[in-house]
């Protein structure tokens, strides 16, 4: 192997170099609109960096197109901003060819569940090593304000101008439907759950999915509020955590027992219920995650935030890595004139005479 | 004994053609195998049903392999056979008109039953009637005798009726003068699980051969001297498989993994499957969800530092487009091999043809100039992937290999190269510590350094928007852009100054110069080389490199008085020779999902030497051009 792709490749030594947020800033200009979402995704990134434990250099984002995708220039790690969707795939790629690295994929809700749907699903399924980042604010930003996968249906926008027809995505059912192996939402408002969240992400290892809710306030402000404000939260939103009862309400009054395949809420203030009745939430659950995904077209529950599922399953690189190797064990070590020289091979002498 | 008469001939054409359960395929390797060994030159096309399993019998379930062996140097499959070994009527109705009038039939009686006749759509048994009159029919009841040979086998009737195919080999082996050897051994390795059937076949290939001694039914038996190749150990090689190889060679060359990105598509998969095996050479293979993917992937795996490379055929290259501008953007290195087919669209996949060209020189959107080259034969595709990798990254520029259904499933003998005399290829990568920025370029090369993830301090970010010279850095500055667009090209254009000048084959001035590209080498060879027997002035100008041209490509063009190029598609090369050259070269185009007969180019150069060659209109339109920018 050629020798600085070797020293790139090799595993870090640990703990060597001490970072801080400054050193994963670039330096180039942040260029969203002044309020958007974004902003606090970007800085609870470049928060939870330095407490990785990852070399800089070993640092990949990738992304797609759209406002989100512009997150690669703003890291000071390497960075790929690709195409149209196609974050995903070229990831793969990249993580098949180097395992060494911690791979990082920026994608929306157009660019990861429109154009890249499929390289998203076959992502999930095969596990490989990344962190995906949807970025969800329900809308085309960067494209001034078409509806998107994930738009609700009758929604008014430019392309639609008597609403749209289409019904909308579920990505966290997406996802776990495509067999995906940690899958999260957590929201732009909420800076310590997000932060939590992404740390989450950066420890499983095999692809994580996070859906974050991102306000658009230039095409879609507010579409996110009653989950994310404050006030509204409490009643709006289940934060779900392993091996406890999912309790929700400003006093955590509320709380959502499963009744076979149906979320159902329940008040523990009316006399009829104790806590004992709230179903306990288990991150390793992919029925129970499926069912609390469910829950966001369900009229009267909670929207679920927090990690849904988190399960361990052979990574696809790592197997790779491993049919190689296991190769190499049964054939030994690739010699090339002896692959040339397989097969039916025959001699003819410096007479050209029939050998 | 028979009394049989030999005679010597130069060369012999034979298609063997049956149902595609009949193992066609494999009785024409095995008889290119022996062949090759006996020492003949010899050059194979096989030609397949689409379908997998065609119903048994019918007309589009008929397989068939050509192979064109001989004592001197051979170029092409053969135009029209000698021997058509038909195993039943479909296989003959399919068949016949390529075959060379007085040729010879040999005809499996048992495939001409009622049933058969009646798939093929024969109202009268063509074996009794005149339909055959030009020719020399010989029908052998080759079912029967197989049966009747491995009577105490012990095998199922079914088993050995599928042995049927190895007592036609054993008839032709007799006829042609091969030795049994090469394929007795080949029987006993490929059933060494089986005993009993590589018995069986051994048994029904001798009962053939004998067939051939004992009974009177051919009169002539033929001998084909060995051809004088160059000294050297040979094996036979197809194009696709070749391919696999390069890139291997390529990986070992260059000190780097090989990645390949691939989605599975007709004539290509089958370098997929191949370096699918080659896991103990570090090779990664990855069947991507589709063929964007495929790509995008062979890009992030570049990005990382492997010889990326991504496989597939014309409609698959259509959806990689958009990505292969990223690489173009991004300068990193990236190998597209395309196995051309008919298109478009789906077009016919299995049939041959050289149109994507222009789609592997513009197929993008905006300016985004790639290397090509084009593999002549099977077995050049060997050093093509080589030189791709060589010249990808080397320019950080993706490369395509436009190889074609002909080349990628044709054979050839390759003399094996001693592995320690291949080019090394030398990633230079950006080292930790050097004066670093992404888009600062090599001055000689105007590469842009190649900075792996990993590498301490060479922190950066590329992607598809314009970057500004040297920072890389986003830029929207107009005469920024218009730099780099230059940048790019030129990046490319240089690389004709030290790429090797065009070597012309045959005359080096005279009547006519012929002008090709990818897998038509042979037949334009072939028509050169006769042409020039009957004392025309012909020379052949082959391009294996279509972006950088030659440098000295315009100047060869002027040095000849006609200049014809042949090309399987409406036009391509030589719309951009008579664009770049302002010259008046003719067309020589076939879209039949066939490669060329060499008669097909001769009769070509006859015209046009003779002043009757009929100009389409474009051609007098630029031939009117010329002479009016003359004056
Ligand atoms: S358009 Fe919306 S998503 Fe895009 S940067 Fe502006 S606020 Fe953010």
């Amino acid at each position: 192997m050629n020798d600085i792709l070797a020293q790139a490749a090799a595993a870090p030594s640990n703990g060597e170099v001490k970072y801080t947020l400054k050193d994963f800033k670039s330096d180039q200009d942040v260029r969203w609109c002044p309020g958007c979402g974004d902003y606090a995704i970007l800085a609870q990134m470049q928060k939870i960096m330095p407490d990785l434990g990852i070399p800089r250099e070993k640092v990949v984002f990738i992304s797609g197109i759209g406002c989100s995708s512009r997150f690669p220039y703003y890291m000071d790690t390497y960075g790929f901003h690709s195409i149209h969707g196609r974050a995903p795939a070229l990831a793969t790629g990249l993580k098949i060819a180097r395992p060494d690295l911690s791979v990082w994929v920026i994608t929306g809700d157009g660019d990861g569940l429109s154009i890249g749907g499929n390289h998203l699903i076959h992502l999930m399924r095969r596990n490989v090593d990344l962190n995906v980042l949807l970025f969800n604010n329900e809308i085309y930003g960067l494209t001034k304000g078409q509806y998107s996968p994930t738009s609700a249906a009758g929604l008014v926008t430019k392309s639609t101008p008597l609403g749209s027809l289409d019904q909308p995505f579920n990505p966290l059912s997406l996802v776990l439907g495509a067999e995906a192996t940690f899958v999260a939402r957590t929201m732009d408002r909420d800076l310590p759950h997000l932060n939590s969240t992404l740390r989450r992400a950066a420890e499983h290892r095999g692809t994580s999915f996070i859906e974050i809710y991102q306000n658009c306030i230039v095409f879609n402000d507010g579409v996110f509020e009653e989950f994310t404000d404050k006030s509204t939260r409490p009643d709006t939103s289940l934060y779900l955590d392993h091996g406890r009862p999912m309790l929700y309400g400003a006093n955590k009054e509320k709380g959502i027992r499963l009744n076979g395949l149906k979320a159902e809420s329940i008040s523990l203030e009316n006399g009829q219920n104790s806590i004992d009745d709230v179903t306990v939430f288990d991150e390793g659950d992919r029925a129970m995650a499926f069912v609390l995904s469910r829950m966001d077209s369900a009229p009267g529950l909670p929207r679920a935030f927090g990690v849904l599922l988190q399960e361990e399953r052979p990574r696809y690189e790592d197997q790779l890595n491993d049919q190689v190797e296991e190769a190499r064990r049964r054939k030994g070590n690739g010699d090339l004139q002896a692959l040339l020289d397989s097969g039916d091979v025959w001699e003819v002498g410096s007479d050209a005479a029939n050998s | 004994m028979a009394q049989s008469t030999v005679e010597q001939l130069d060369d012999v054409t034979i298609r063997f053609a049956g149902d595609s359960g009949d193992g066609m395929q494999l009785t024409g390797t095995q008889f290119t195998h022996t062949s090759a060994i006996f020492g003949n030159d010899i050059s194979t096309l096989p030609d397949f049903p689409a379908e997998i399993r065609a119903p048994q019998g019918t007309l589009y379930g008929v397989s068939s392999f050509q192979l064109h062996f001989g004592s001197s140097e051979i170029n092409t499959p053969g135009d029209a056979f000698d021997v058509l070994v038909a195993m039943n009527a479909a296989a003959l109705k399919v068949n016949l008109s390529g075959l060379r009038s007085g040729g010879m039939v040999i005809a499996n009686a048992e495939g001409f039953n009622r049933k058969n006749l009646r798939l093929a759509g024969y109202e009268n048994n063509p074996l009794e009637d005149s339909t055959l009159e030009n020719y020399k029919v010989f029908v052998v009841d080759v079912s029967r005798l197989t049966a009747r040979a491995l009577a105490d086998s012990g095998l199922s009737s079914k088993e050995v009726e599928r042995t049927k195919n190895f007592f036609a080999l054993g008839m032709l082996y007799w006829l042609y003068g091969r030795p049994l050897e090469p394929t007795i051994r080949w029987t006993a390795e490929k059933f060494a699980k089986a005993p009993e059937i590589a018995d069986a076949n051994v048994l029904a290939l001798k009962a053939g051969w004998n067939y051939g001694e004992t009974t009177e039914i051919f009169h002539v038996r033929y001998e084909v001297e060995p051809a004088k190749l160059a000294p050297g150990r040979y094996r036979n090689i197809s194009g696709n498989l070749a391919l696999a190889f390069g890139i291997v060679a390529a990986g070992r060359q260059s000190g780097l993994d090989v990645f390949l990105g691939s989605y599975p598509i007709t004539p290509a998969s089958d370098i997929l499957h191949f370096l699918a095996r080659l896991k103990h050479f570090g090779v990664k293979t990855f069947q991507a969800e589709d063929e964007i993917a495929a790509v995008t992937s062979a890009i992030g795996a570049a990005f990382g530092g492997a010889l990326a490379v991504t496989s597939t055929s014309g409609p698959g290259l259509s959806l990689k487009s958009e990505a292969i501008g990223l690489a173009v953007m991004t300068e990193l290195p990236l190998i597209v091999i395309d196995v051309q087919r008919a298109g478009p669209s789906t077009g016919m996949p299995t049939k041959v043809e050289q149109a994507d060209l222009f789609q592997a020189l513009y197929g993008r959107n905006s300016e985004a100039p790639v290397i090509v080259l084009a593999p002549a034969t099977p077995a050049e595709c060997f050093d093509i992937a080589i030189e791709a990798a060589r010249l990808a990254v080397r320019t950080r520029t993706p490369v395509f290999i436009l190889s074609d259904n002909y080349v990628a499933n044709g054979t050839e003998p390759w003399l094996l190269p001693d592995i320690e005399t291949l080019p090394q290829i030398d990633p230079d990568f950006a080292k930790p510590g050097e004066d670093f920025a992404p888009y600062k370029r090599d001055p000689q090369t105007l590469a842009r350094p190649w900075a792996l993830p990993g590498t301490p301090g060479l922190e950066h970010r590329i992607g598809g928007l314009e970057k500004e010279d040297v920072s890389g850095n986003v830029s929207y500055d107009p005469l920024n852009h218009e730099k780099m667009v230059r940048l790019r090209a030129e990046k490319i254009d240089r690389l004709a100054e030290e790429l090797p000048e065009l070597k012309v084959e045959g005359d080096q001035d005279g009547d006519v110069l012929l002008v090709g590209w990818g897998s038509s080498y042979g037949a334009i060879r072939e028509a050169m080389l006769r042409q020039r027997r009957i004392g025309r002035r012909v020379g052949h100008a082959h391009l294996r490199t279509l972006n950088p041209l030659p440098r000295n490509l315009g100047d060869l063009l002027q040095k000849f008085d006609h200049v014809i190029v042949p090309e399987l598609n409406d036009g391509q090369l030589v719309n951009i020779l008579r664009s770049k050259y302002l010259t008046p070269a003719l067309r020589l185009t076939k879209i039949q999902g066939l490669p060329f007969r060499e008669q097909e180019i001769e009769q070509k150069v006859n015209e046009v030497l003779s002043g009757e060659s009929h100009d389409d209109k474009q051609e007098s339109a630029v031939q009117s051009e010329r002479m009016n920018g003359h004056e």
